[in-house]
């Protein structure tokens, strides 16, 4: 081989050297937004937990009705979700489910019982939950969400009173005291802290 | 658990009560007061034969512990004739030839009265909607839907 | 009829009391009895028994069966106040106790069902009043000096010839002491004033403004409550019981164990109130011993009914050649297998019954379809005689059979308590989960239907086998009712149908499981009449023809009130049938059972996944009609208690040896929105002998929905309750 060929031979080596080594450098240079994102989205995994559990996603229905149970049944006596959730003359919620628990007649209650608004649904019109992406979209969705951003869904999570009845669902008719979310509320908050400040990263998919 | 006293207003009276705090208003009514008009049908609210009002709200009396009413005033079908809509509901009733057993009857009236109080022309999807938790066996819905419009159409 | 001053009711039952369970004449409605003159009946019965004269002129009438919704207390008194020219602002009805005088007079004992109150009672009342009319005149005339022929009456007046005018109550006393008119004359129908019209209810008022008391609302003075454990498998008895929390509740007078008729024990929780029981009862701690009883389970029941459905069974009728359906290609025949879930009567009054027991004596209180035979379970019980037994007979929140039990088992379980607690008024009351899972339901069956279908597409051989447990086996009915190993009841509606099939074959077989079994309104006819109606509809659409038109061909030709009910269907129902909406059927279905024919039309499309009954159009024919108002009422309260049978919560189930269901959310009855939205009624004018209405437009809704639903569809349903549309 000629000296001017190994010239050339050499400075492309460099020059792929070179280009490896920027391209190394740009792969491991700090990126603002990544590490947030991942903990984010762990951190609404964790949110979601709770809200797809019966004791809240039972009145957060796409449809006309909410369910009961943790088998999460259509609620039984064709009880409706009425103009503003709150059911209709006659048969509206606090027909029934009083300011807190009934439990000598198995009953759950809480101040302001009612359905909550169909825009604010987690489920499909089969009452099947919707995917999680589906609901942090929906949950995200200013339009949608009563103009809430996240420190106002931080506040709804961790202080809303019919949204703390999840953790404190009272006995049925036979006694057995209600499950309840996965996460204690303390933790749902925190939870939810976290996913607020990491932007609120909804899934892809 | 032990009893404890609940100062209620039950047809415009005050009454005293003594009784084990989650004893449903249903059975102060029947077994404490006498007042035997509203009715026991299935004790979870699946059926409407329980039915009063509560601080101006339909409520199923069957589930309701007497703990939790406070001094929201109690109106029981022995007293509902007071109210115009009341009576319009009842004397529609009566000139339609609506009951049969009756038992159910109590609670239809308190449903169709409240449903009536906030909507004097209800729809037949009103209807439906508001009246689709009382049960009736012997099967009155037709004449109970026919009822509804003309008490409603009486209030004019 | 009474005087003035009171006549002890007790003094006259005592004149009057047999035993009560003495001779029971043919009881079940078949159709001899249904063309029975009501003639041949001659007994004459007391006006004092059943009027009495109030001196402020209300006429109280008693009147000899339950009132449970179904209008006898109005239509009963009709009769009577119109032949007696009674003022009818002032009839009073009331409930007859327990007493002889009282029995249905073709049936024999104090009941009601069948749909028979006003077949049976009919000439009965109208005597009575015309006898009681005859008295009072008679009266008159002997205080006036003139023929009675002379006078007249109307609206409780005497008016004598000569502008003479006496009230009846004036009249009361004197007339109370003429004979009892062995000969009457009744009124001929163009002089009738009440009978034929419409008269509404005279217990309206007292229902809508919660004054009435049903027997549940009763309060006497020591009264206690009871509620009972009853075993979770029908017959068991516990193993043991740990009362001791259920004691330690304030109120709790007595916990002790009863025998119940299933030969096993319940465990019965005595207290000051409902409440107090209740708690009590849910604090008792009970093992119940479960090896010695048959756990019936649905699955496997399910297992069994089919395969028994295969198989001939014992010979409810046969005519024609058994084998002519085997001679067919199989492309003309036609096999459908049906099945029919066990069903829950569930009236809204809850079951109830208050007894007191005393030495020598006992007072009950109960809405009983079958005082008689209800009496004398409790003198049994208590080791008395009927006659000592004052039995009251209390206004009910619905029955549509519950209340007729041939046990009694409800009014035993009261006597056993009463027993242990002599000198105490006794409530029983069941709670709605008793009820849904105390058994006595209509029986699950099965069916299986083979049909030979001839080149005119009429079915030319019929071959059927109903397999559901007995109704009456074991019972006082069931020398009258079983014969050649068929219970009547199990057949009615296919046995005697009036489709005009000539090689045709129907046998039953009657499995016994442990559950406890019960007439559900409409009895044999509630699933008979859907196989039926639906096997024809789907015939006439094979042959391309007309449902109307194919069944007006099928029928027999003196099948006379069904046809006259077609018809008047037809026309009252062709103007919407001929322009229904978009996504609507007209389905139709029609049915004769207990002497009357109902046939029905509704308009139907599917909402949310359910059959959605627009309207119904029912035309019946029932005889003469004595309120057409109460018919109406009958026709619509019927077809929307009959759509319990559609509802996909509508079906009582067992596993291992429980039921499943406990209250409406899981066994749900027809709601408002499940229940046609209109229903007119049209009553075909008839001067026949008066026959029921009570439960024949049950049987027609499930059918006629079912027609519709096929045709949007093109599905057949074969199962009830409709899971799926």
């Amino acid at each position: 081989m000629s000296r001017s060929r190994m010239a050339v031979g050499l400075a492309w080596f460099l020059l792929i050297l070179s280009v490896g080594a920027f391209a190394t450098s740009a792969q491991q240079s700090p990126d603002p937004t990544a590490p947030r994102r991942a903990d984010g989205l762990a951190a609404w995994d964790q949110v979601h937990s709770v809200l797809i559990h019966p004791r809240c996603i039972n009145c957060h229905t796409a449809v006309d009705y909410p369910q009961q149970g943790d088998e999460r049944r259509r609620h039984y006596a064709n009880v409706v979700r009425g103009p503003d959730g709150h059911g209709v003359p006659g048969l509206q919620c606090a027909t029934c489910h009083q300011e807190s628990n009934a439990n000598s007649t198995g009953v759950p209650g809480r101040h302001n019982w009612h359905l909550a608004p169909l825009s604010m649904a987690w489920q499909d019109r089969n009452d099947k939950p919707l995917s999680s992406a589906a609901i942090c979209r929906a949950i995200t969705d200013r339009r949608t969400n009563h103009n809430m951003d996240g420190p106002a869904l931080l506040k709804h999570n961790a202080e809303d009173t019919l949204v703390g009845w999840a953790w404190e669902p009272g006995r049925d008719i036979h006694g057995n005291a209600r499950t309840v979310p996965p996460l204690s509320r303390a933790e749902f908050a925190e939870a939810t802290r976290q996913w607020v400040e990491a932007g609120m990263p909804c899934p892809k998919l | 658990m032990a009893p404890a006293t609940y100062e209620l207003t039950v047809n415009g009276q005050k009454r005293s009560v003594t009784a084990d705090p989650g004893t449903p208003l249903l059975w102060i009514l029947r077994d404490e007061l006498k007042l035997t008009g509203t009715k026991y049908g299935c004790g979870i609210a699946a059926c409407g034969a329980c039915t009063v009002h509560v601080g101006g709200v339909a409520t199923r009396s069957c589930i309701v512990p007497v703990s939790l009413i406070g001094d929201r005033p109690i109106v029981t079908i022995e007293a509902v004739s007071q109210d115009p809509v009341g009576r319009a509901v009842q004397d529609a009733w009566v000139s339609h030839d609506v009951v049969q057993c009756g038992y159910c009857q109590s609670g239809q009236i308190m449903s169709a009265v409240a449903l009536l109080k906030s909507n004097r022309k209800p729809t037949d999807k009103d209807i439906e909607q508001s009246m689709g938790g009382n049960i009736c066996r012997c099967g009155t819905y037709v004449r109970i839907r026919e009822a509804i419009k003309m008490a409603g159409g009486a209030q004019s | 009829m009474k005087p003035a001053q009171q006549i002890s009711r007790r003094a006259f039952l005592a004149a009057s009391g047999t035993a009560a369970g003495g001779l029971l004449v043919s009881l079940y409605f078949d159709r001899p009895l249904h063309a029975q003159q009501p003639a041949q009946n001659p007994r004459i019965y007391p006006p004092d028994a059943f009027i009495e004269i109030k001196p402020d002129g209300n006429i109280v009438i008693q009147v000899n069966r339950l009132e449970f919704g179904q209008g006898v207390q109005t239509a009963l008194p009709m009769l009577l106040a119109d032949e007696m020219d009674a003022d009818w602002s002032q009839v009073v009805a009331e409930l007859a106790p327990a007493a002889d005088i009282y029995r249905d007079p073709m049936r024999g004992f104090q009941m009601v069902g069948g749909s028979g109150s006003i077949a049976t009672s009919f000439q009965q009342y109208r005597e009575l009043g015309a006898r009681t009319r005859a008295m009072l005149v008679a009266a008159a005339a002997a205080r006036w000096t003139v023929a009675p022929e002379q006078c007249r009456t109307e609206a409780s007046v005497v008016r004598g010839p000569g502008g003479q005018a006496a009230k009846y109550a004036e009249l009361a006393t004197d007339a109370a002491r003429i004979s009892v008119p062995a000969t009457v004359q009744l009124k001929k129908p163009a002089d009738f004033r009440l009978i034929g019209k419409q008269v509404r209810r005279l217990d309206s008022r007292a229902k809508c403004d919660g004054s009435l008391k049903f027997g549940l609302d009763l309060d006497l003075p020591g009264m206690k409550v009871a509620l009972v454990a009853h075993p979770p498998v029908f017959g068991a008895r516990p193993k043991s019981v740990d009362d001791t929390a259920a004691r330690s509740i304030t109120g709790v007078a007595n916990v002790f164990q009863i025998p119940t008729v299933s030969g096993g024990a319940a465990v019965a929780v005595v207290a000051d109130k409902f409440w107090t029981a209740k708690q009590a009862r849910d604090a008792l701690k009970v093992e119940w011993d479960l090896t010695a009883v048959e756990r019936p389970d649905s699955a496997a029941l399910w297992a069994t009914y089919r395969q028994l459905a295969g198989t001939p069974g014992n010979v409810a009728v046969t005519r024609g050649d058994r084998a002519a359906l085997d001679a067919l290609a199989s492309g003309d025949r036609i096999v459908a297998e049906y099945e029919f879930p066990f069903l829950a009567h569930s009236p809204m009054e809850p079951l109830n019954t208050t007894v007191r027991f005393d030495e020598g004596r006992a007072e009950v209180w109960a809405g009983s379809q079958f005082q008689t035979v209800d009496q004398a379970a409790i003198a049994e019980v208590l080791g008395l005689k009927p006659e000592q037994v004052t039995f009251h007979t209390e206004m009910a929140g619905g029955g549509f059979g519950r209340r007729a039990t041939a046990d009694s088992h409800v009014q035993r379980e009261a006597a056993e308590i009463a027993k242990r607690v002599p000198g105490t008024p006794i409530k029983v009351i069941w709670t709605r989960e008793d009820d849904v899972q105390g058994g006595y339901y209509r029986p699950m069956h099965a069916h299986r239907v083979e049909v030979g279908v001839g080149r005119d597409g009429l079915p030319v051989a019929w071959r059927h086998v109903v397999v559901g447990q007995s109704i009456v086996a074991g019972t006082i009915f069931a020398g009258f009712m079983i014969k050649n190993g068929v219970d009547a009841t199990a057949v009615e509606g296919v046995a005697d149908t009036d489709y005009a099939i000539p090689n045709f074959h129907v046998s039953v077989h009657h499995p016994a499981p442990n559950v406890p079994v019960l007439w559900w309104r409409s009895v044999g006819h509630t699933h008979t009449a859907f196989v039926m109606e639906t096997l024809i509809d789907e015939l006439a659409a094979r042959a391309k023809m007309d449902p109307i038109a194919y069944r007006r061909r099928l029928l027999n030709p003196d099948a006379k009130k069904l046809r006259a009910a077609l018809d008047l269907m037809e026309e009252k129902s062709a103007p919407w049938r001929a322009k229904l909406a978009r996504n609507h059927a007209a389905g139709i279905a029609c049915h004769e059972c207990f002497g009357t024919a109902v046939a029905c039309a509704v308009d139907v499309s599917i909402e949310n996944k359910r059959p959605r009954i627009h309207r119904a159009t029912v035309a019946i024919d029932a005889g003469l009609v004595v309120n057409p108002l109460s018919v109406e009422a009958q026709c619509q309260g019927g077809l929307s208690f009959g759509v319990s049978q559609l509802m996909a919560k509508g079906a009582i189930t067992l596993k291992d040896g429980r039921v499943e269901q406990s209250n409406f959310d899981a066994y749900t009855p027809p709601y408002i929105m499940d229940a046609p939205v209109a229903v007119d009624v049209h009553i075909v004018p008839s001067t026949e002998n008066p026959t029921g209405c009570g439960e024949p437009p049950v049987p027609v809704i499930s059918p006629a929905v079912v027609n519709a639903l096929t045709k949007l569809t093109g599905k057949r349903y074969r199962t009830l309750p409709l899971l799926t549309v």
